[in-house]
């Protein structure tokens, strides 16, 4: 347990010390939603009809733009080699740095969306749904991308390869996530989409690490 | 047999006779179903002639699924039972996988134009169909990437699985986005359950393309193991000339500073 | 069954996407045959080439 936590500290003091990961992928998550009313005009209507989902898919291409320096520098120094041959599970392990990763990315990613969302117009239930999505969902976009990374690590062009291999894999969260939102329009409506999004991110954290373990092996081979 | 099929040799030996063999089949079999597609079948009394389309689109759809469930079976087998064969077949299947995948997917645009007046449209089956030839890509793109090739089989054989694992939950969340999101507005062309006059052509070509497969997969799989044999031969023939002592001097003098 | 060939090619009315969609079908194919033919081929003659070298030398 405490090799656990202070893999998570380490690796959380380690992205928030740059400052290069949250302020890159804030940054871009404010620039692309921001981007959207010059490219499809700034009617309100068709920005609320719309603005779910374009703040969720800038989320998630935010949330790729972070996840090749997952595994990178742990992999090229050598640490990864150490943590293999650690008491600590590589499951565990890759769970921790998934933790971190998310406190660092994906949870200012939802902390951030209710401003956006007043920017595309959507009503406060939408929003309020909005942020509890995305909440839920970020998790699940750290631990399947974590399997990515690792798939990637040392490739040749890792960032085209990367993007390639979670596109269709962040499908299903993207689905569920901008749907809840879209379906809070109804009273209730959004219940059963964000209890998917759950068992999406719940189901992610069971297969996840191990995935992730079992291709960082293969990587370390 | 998959133990007795491990031995490459015996595989090289196998494939030489099977292969012309196979081709020969495919292209008798693809013949007879390209002249009963285009000219012996009947013209669908809805659709007419662009009925014919489905005789590409549909064995290209069974081949893109099919060769996917190939190369994941491949890829277990590579990962679990080390055999020295799977991961080569899986990465000489995929190409063709993807080449069905794409087929599928242009000829279904092709015959939703004049059927539905749309060339695309976001419903569950062609969305996990487009998104079945992403992973094609991704795995592809995932064994050429690295520059130790056993790196990129094993990688790609654990993408494989995870591909597996998704394509339902991706036909399930699709199913789900499309009927509760957009209710089919697509005109479905609903015709007859299929005649025997157009089973028999589609049956037929199906068989052409899976003895294609086999063809281009064994072909593909020599190509591989023999680009394999070049490559430990000039290992050799490096190691046998040894190192030249001059060479060695300035070698380490120049790695000497990091 | 024969028809003229004038409203064989014609499909209906339908040409452009019927021929279209067996062109395409048989150009991938074809394409990706041919390329993995060359390669095939390329891979034999490499390798003989190697082994010749190898014997050669000894």
């Amino acid at each position: 347990m405490a090799a656990f936590l202070g893999l998570f500290r380490r690796d959380l003091s380690l992205a928030l010390r740059q400052g290069g990961d949250t302020g890159l992928v804030l940054g871009f998550f404010v620039l692309a939603v921001i981007l959207f009313p010059f490219g499809v005009g700034p009617e309100p209507e068709v920005l609320q009809r719309i603005g779910a989902g374009i703040i969720w898919v800038a989320a998630l291409l935010a949330a790729l733009l972070s996840l090749d320096r997952l595994f990178e520098a742990d992999y090229r120094d050598g640490e990864l080699d150490l943590l293999t041959l650690s008491n600590l599970p590589l499951e565990l392990a890759v769970l921790a740095k998934c933790a971190a990763h998310w406190v660092a990315t994906g949870l200012p990613l939802a902390l951030t969306s209710p401003f956006l969302a007043l920017l595309v117009d959507l009503d406060p239930g939408a929003i309020a749904i909005l942020f509890v999505s995305l909440l839920v969902g970020t998790p699940a976009l750290s631990l399947i991308g974590s399997v990515a990374a690792a798939l990637s690590l040392g490739a040749r062009r890792q960032g085209v390869v990367l993007s390639l291999l979670v596109l269709p894999l962040y499908i299903p969260p993207l689905i569920f996530g901008a749907g809840a939102v879209e379906a809070s329009a109804v009273d209730g409506g959004a219940r059963a989409y964000l209890l998917i999004l759950c068992a999406i991110s719940l189901a992610a954290l069971a297969f996840c690490p191990w995935a992730s373990a079992a291709a960082l092996r293969q990587a370390l081979e | 047999m998959i133990n007795w099929l491990a031995n490459p040799a015996r595989f090289m030996r196998l494939s030489a006779s099977a292969m012309p063999w196979c081709g020969w089949t495919a292209v008798i079999a693809l013949t007879i179903g390209l002249f009963w597609s285009l000219v012996a079948a009947p013209p669908d009394y809805q659709q007419g002639d662009t009925v014919r389309i489905m005789y590409v689109h549909v064995p290209a759809a069974w081949m893109a699924l099919s060769v996917y469930l190939f190369v994941a079976a491949a890829s277990a087998v590579a990962l679990v039972w080390r055999h020295p064969l799977a991961d080569v077949a899986a990465r000489a299947a995929a190409p063709i996988g993807a080449a069905f995948t794409f087929i599928c997917l242009a000829t279904g645009s092709l015959w939703g134009r004049p059927m539905w007046g749309a060339w695309w449209v976001w419903d569950a089956r062609l969305t996990s169909v487009l998104i079945l030839f992403f992973l094609y890509l991704g795995y592809i793109a995932l064994v050429n990437a690295f520059d130790d090739p056993s790196r990129g089989g094993r990688a790609g054989a654990v993408l494989a699985l995870v591909g597996i694992v998704n394509l339902p939950i991706i036909k399930f969340s699709v199913d789900w986005w499309n009927t509760l999101h957009q209710p089919a507005s697509v005109l479905r062309v609903g015709g007859p359950t299929i005649a025997i006059s157009m089973l028999v052509p589609l049956l037929i070509m199906a068989l052409g393309f899976g003895l294609f497969f086999l063809t281009l997969l064994m072909l593909r799989m020599r190509t591989a193991l023999n680009e394999r044999k070049a490559a430990v031969l000039r290992l050799n023939a490096g190691a046998a000339r040894g190192p030249r002592p001059e060479r060695a001097r300035t070698v380490s003098a120049h790695t000497a500073i990091p | 069954m024969m028809r003229d060939i004038g409203t064989f090619l014609a499909m209906g009315g339908y040409a452009g996407f019927v021929w279209t969609a067996y062109g395409i079908g048989f150009a991938v194919l074809g394409g990706l045959a041919a390329f993995s033919w060359r390669r095939y081929r390329d891979s034999i003659v490499a390798l003989e080439r190697l082994q010749h070298q190898l014997t050669g030398k000894r």
